[in-house]
């Protein structure tokens, strides 16, 4: 490490907030917080692997242009800010290989949406994280790339399938990072690394240039070390886009001005739905600590029912499956990626797609063909579709009686390395509680409450209906300002020693 | 035995659109390969499809014109299959609630009308050009992301003419909304014939062959002809027919089995969760139903009523819309000379451009210009024989009637004393003929009238001639 090396990691344990006052009074650059990030990727990510590219010198000088932007007197929510980009979002000049082989060669030829807006504030795309293939697992297992580690305990997985996301905020190899949610992906691995993740609602980050998994269901999310960066951060990524028919036209309010440290007035619905067989005791007593806090600090408790929780998992995994496999259909060698030559085309695509398709891809490929084919479809993908509604209509209830929920993120803290191998059902189940929000097109929180006594991270599960981001990060807020050090603190560079 | 065929055709028309249906990229067929594409109509990963409005307006109005309901309501759905001329492996089309249903076309056939039921009309996505070369393939991606709409008939059609009939009434009215740009050649309108024979008076229909891709009329109507007969044969022969697709081999003037229904593919439908539901109102329709270019059929009135054409002229005129429109320009400019107008562009035009082998709106001579002449007709400035000289001139070297008769000095000569000299000039030197017309001979007057006209270096006024003509002789 460089003599100030030390100060340097200092730099990158920090929150946008603590930078941005930093920057602002002088005291240190964009350029420097890029070099402290990038010596922070290279003296921990060898036994973590959050990433899976680093654009070092393009960053340096996306790092001096913001630094000119800031001597010119401009300021900005992330002005000069790196952020790790999840490796399914399109960024223009780079690779994008969603952690599979079959797009390796590819460079994105343009910036998604959410990626345009962070260049337009001055913030830095800066690296690439690691990701199950496809964003299909909730473990980063599934990468061609090789698994991303717990920061907290090597030998466990970092969740997924933003893992390589919440790995490199939790051991600060990133300020913050962009990430997906499609049943979880952004929460549960939030809740595994003990960082803060943000899904909003459906509609309200476009989707323009985020490769599809399940496009009724994906919404890009923030992976931060504290509520008020996710606040900032959304309010830079959302809002309409013309290129996206899905976002919504609804205006960006000021999410940070809905941050206080009080939650009177504000009703907390809880389920017992959530809390039932298969959650962890460890985990389901700090998150019921957790919503004590809440009430102490002004809020009402609201005891509410979610009848058809039991029925998210098998909607998901015939909803999801079916979307993915005609969205990942395109990937067939013939305009980009990789490609394995044969006679015909017909034999080139099917070669191509059986050579460097993961396993989990190719399983959920299989299900979502088998659930859309003649004779099935009505029996499988219609009646999903009219479950999905029913569930709906539990949170339409749920939210006409509270303003937020308040559940555990995953019924488990994260589990070891291999062991999802072996019951893929098992880890599917593992998604319930989080798969709803995405269902119903609501937004979801996940705040670290505390640690297991293995010394692995949990978190508070906090879901809102469409659009009332505000409600939830507000409710996230005052939790987290009134926590205390015995249930969160940020890692340290020797936690990876 | 008698056979009765029938025959149903899902028709694919290119919108004329600016732009593609799902993206801002130019629709051209005439661009270089792969120059007018981006990520979207690439189907890269992360793009999305934002609908054309103007595609769906043009299909609205398609619909309109052939009678059609407009769902308020509709909706996009992938249809999945593997082709390398597909960017996504899936092409966006409507399945089960298309923006247009219902409506029909009226056909002529030796003389009778008949009306063919629309089932359809939806719209969809064009996919790329596919080359085969020598060891390789290539695909060109210009096409991909045209806007497609598919029109579909009941099977109401019983024989090859019936089918080409509708074709041509089609394309008709497509030309007539100006929906599409109707060029064959360039593939505007491709076609799916399905085919099938019973005996006559039977309620079953035959085991349907569909003949896939067809882009011409005439081939549409050898196909039919040729499929109906294979049909029939089989039938009589007892050889058993299987649903199959098959294929127009237009050189050996035969179909071929391309696959059958058990190698049908299961395409898979479901609606496009990245698409909205497109959400039409009363009121958006009536106003395109408002904006409708006048039909054939009213067309053809108004020339009879308001114009006073005959039927037939009005007929000829209307048969193509842009025949009509240079017509009504013609008109407009020969300040209401439309029986006149219509002589010319019936006779002179429609000649010029059946041996050009052209379409009346990119016309050598301007509809301003044949406007003018005919003015100069009327207005007797110029003698008719000597307007077709001017239109030749016209047709050559383009230009200004009225300055080429300037130019060219071919004012019609009205002065009676110049006249007057040349009739006392030609009567002294044709005394026998001047003999033969007093004797009753009604052919000398012309000869002499001929006279007149070649010493007048054909500018004269004949109708003066003929009058002075008469007074010296009588």
């Amino acid at each position: 490490m460089e003599p100030n090396g030390g100060c340097k990691s200092l730099l990158a344990q920090k929150s946008i907030r603590e930078l941005q006052d930093l920057m602002e009074k002088g005291e240190c650059s964009s350029r420097e917080l890029v070099e402290a990030v990038s010596a922070q990727i290279e003296a921990v990510d060898g036994g973590i692997n959050a990433y899976v590219d680093v654009n070092k010198e393009a960053a340096l000088l996306e790092a001096d242009a913001a630094d000119a932007r800031r001597a010119k007197g401009e300021k900005g929510l992330l002005l000069g800010i790196p952020v790790a980009i999840k490796d399914l979002l399109n960024v223009k000049g780079q690779s994008c290989r969603c952690a599979s082989r079959i797009l390796e060669g590819y460079t994105a030829p343009y910036d998604a949406t959410a990626v345009a807006k962070l260049r337009e504030a001055g913030a830095i795309p800066f690296g690439r994280v690691n990701m199950d293939e496809f964003a299909m697992g909730a473990s980063t297992e599934h990468s061609a790339f090789g698994v991303t580690r717990n920061p907290w305990s090597p030998d466990h997985v970092s969740g997924g399938s933003s893992g390589g996301s919440a790995a490199a905020v939790a051991a600060n190899e990133a300020i913050v990072s962009l990430g997906s949610d499609t049943g979880g992906s952004v929460r549960q691995p939030a809740s595994f690394c003990g960082c803060v993740g943000l899904k909003p609602s459906y509609g309200r980050v476009s989707r323009y240039g985020l490769t599809a998994f399940a496009s009724s269901l994906d919404q890009v999310g923030v992976l931060s070390k504290t509520v008020a960066d996710a606040a900032d951060t959304l309010s830079v990524v959302a809002g309409h886009d013309p290129r996206d028919t899905t976002s919504d036209p609804a205006p960006v309010p000021d999410y940070a001005s809905a941050l206080g440290e009080d939650l009177t007035g504000m009703k907390i619905g809880i389920a017992e739905e959530f809390f039932g067989e298969g959650v962890d005791p460890e985990v389901a007593a700090s998150v019921r600590t957790a919503i004590d806090l809440c009430i102490s600090l002004g809020a009402e408790p609201v005891p509410v029912s979610f009848p058809h929780l039991k029925y998210a998992v098998s909607i998901y995994y015939i909803l999801a499956p079916a979307e993915a496999s005609v969205n990942l259909s395109r990937f067939d060698g013939i305009r980009y990626g990789n490609r394995v030559e044969a006679e015909d085309p017909v034999s080139l695509m099917c070669k191509t797609r059986d050579a460097h398709f993961g396993d989990e891809v190719k399983r959920r490929i299989l299900l979502g063909t088998y659930v859309l084919s003649s004779g099935y479809y009505d029996a499988y993908y219609v009646k999903a579709l009219k479950a999905r509604a029913l569930l709906k209509q539990d949170f339409d209830k749920i939210f006409e009686q509270c303003d937020a929920l308040m559940s555990p993120v995953a019924p488990t803290t994260a589990f070891k390395i291999g062991e999802g191998a072996k019951d893929p059902l098992a880890l599917y189940l593992g998604d319930i509680l989080t798969i709803p929000s995405n269902l119903s097109g609501g937004c979801g929180l996940s705040v670290p409450c505390g640690f297991s006594e293995a010394g692995l991270p949990i978190g508070l599960q906090i879901l809102g209906p469409a659009f009332a981001e505000e409600q939830i990060l507000r409710a996230g807020y005052a939790y987290e300002q009134a926590r205390g050090p015995d249930l969160f603190r940020r890692w340290e560079v020797e936690d990876g020693r | 035995m008698k056979y009765l065929p029938t025959i149903g055709l899902e028709t694919h028309v290119q919108l004329n659109t600016r732009t593609k249906i799902w993206c801002g990229c130019a629709v051209d067929s005439t661009s270089e390969p792969n120059t007018n594409i981006c990520p979207v109509c690439m189907g890269y990963p992360g793009s999305l499809p934002v609908l054309n409005a103007e595609a769906v307006r043009k299909t609205v109005q398609t619909g309109l014109l052939l009678g059609c309901t407009i769902a308020l309501r509709s909706k996009h759905d992938r249809k999945s299959y593997f082709y390398p001329d597909m960017p996504k492996n899936y092409q966006i089309t409507q399945y089960d609630q298309p923006l247009c249903t219902g409506g029909s076309l009226d056909i002529e056939v030796e003389g009778t009308t008949k009306t063919v039921k629309i089932n359809r009309i939806h719209l969809e996505e064009d996919v790329g050009k596919s080359t085969h070369l020598r060891g390789a393939s290539g695909v060109d991606y210009n096409r991909a992301g045209t806007p497609l709409m598919e029109i579909v008939t009941e099977p109401d059609l019983h024989s090859e003419e019936e089918a080409f009939a509708y074709l041509t009434a089609l394309k008709r009215i497509l030309e007539y909304g100006g929906v599409s740009h109707c060029n064959l050649e360039r593939g505007n309108i491709r076609c799916d014939v399905n085919i099938s024979v019973a005996e006559e008076g039977s309620d079953l229909l035959g085991v349907k062959a569909e003949i896939k891709n067809m882009n011409t009329f005439r081939g549409v109507h050898r196909a039919a002809a040729y499929e109906i007969k294979r049909q029939i044969r089989a039938v009589e022969s007892g050889t058993p027919l299987v649903q199959e697709t098959r294929r127009w081999e237009d050189d050996q003037g035969v179909t071929t089995s391309m696959r059958s229904k058990e190698d049908a593919h299961d395409y898979r439908y479901f609606p496009d969760p990245d698409l909205a539901v497109i959400t039409l109102t009363e009121r958006q329709v009536e106003a395109w139903r408002a904006d409708l270019p006048e039909l054939p059929a009213a067309r053809k009135q108004r020339f009879i009523e308001e114009l006073g054409l005959p039927e037939y002229d009005a007929g000829v005129l209307v048969s193509e819309i842009a025949l009509a429109d240079y017509f009504e320009k013609v008109v407009a400019t020969a300040e209401g000379n439309a029986k006149a107008a219509s002589n010319w562009v019936m006779t002179e035009v429609m000649r010029v451009l059946s041996e050009t082998n052209e379409s009346a709106s990119g016309f050598t001579i301007s509809p301003e210009a044949l406007g003018k002449l005919i003015l100069l007709v009327s207005k007797k400035t110029i003698n008719h024989s000597k307007a077709k000289e001017v239109f030749a001139v016209l047709l050559e070297e383009g230009g200004d009637p009225e300055s080429i008769v300037e130019a060219k000095g071919w004012a019609q000569v009205s002065d009676s004393s110049e006249l007057e000299s040349f009739v006392n000039e030609v009567i002294k030197e044709n005394p026998s003929v001047v003999e033969d017309y007093r004797g009753g001979k009604e052919a000398a007057l012309q000869f002499l009238m001929g006279q007149v006209m070649r010493r007048s270096k054909g500018k004269a006024n004949p109708k003066m001639v003929l009058e002075l003509l008469k007074e010296s002789l009588a």
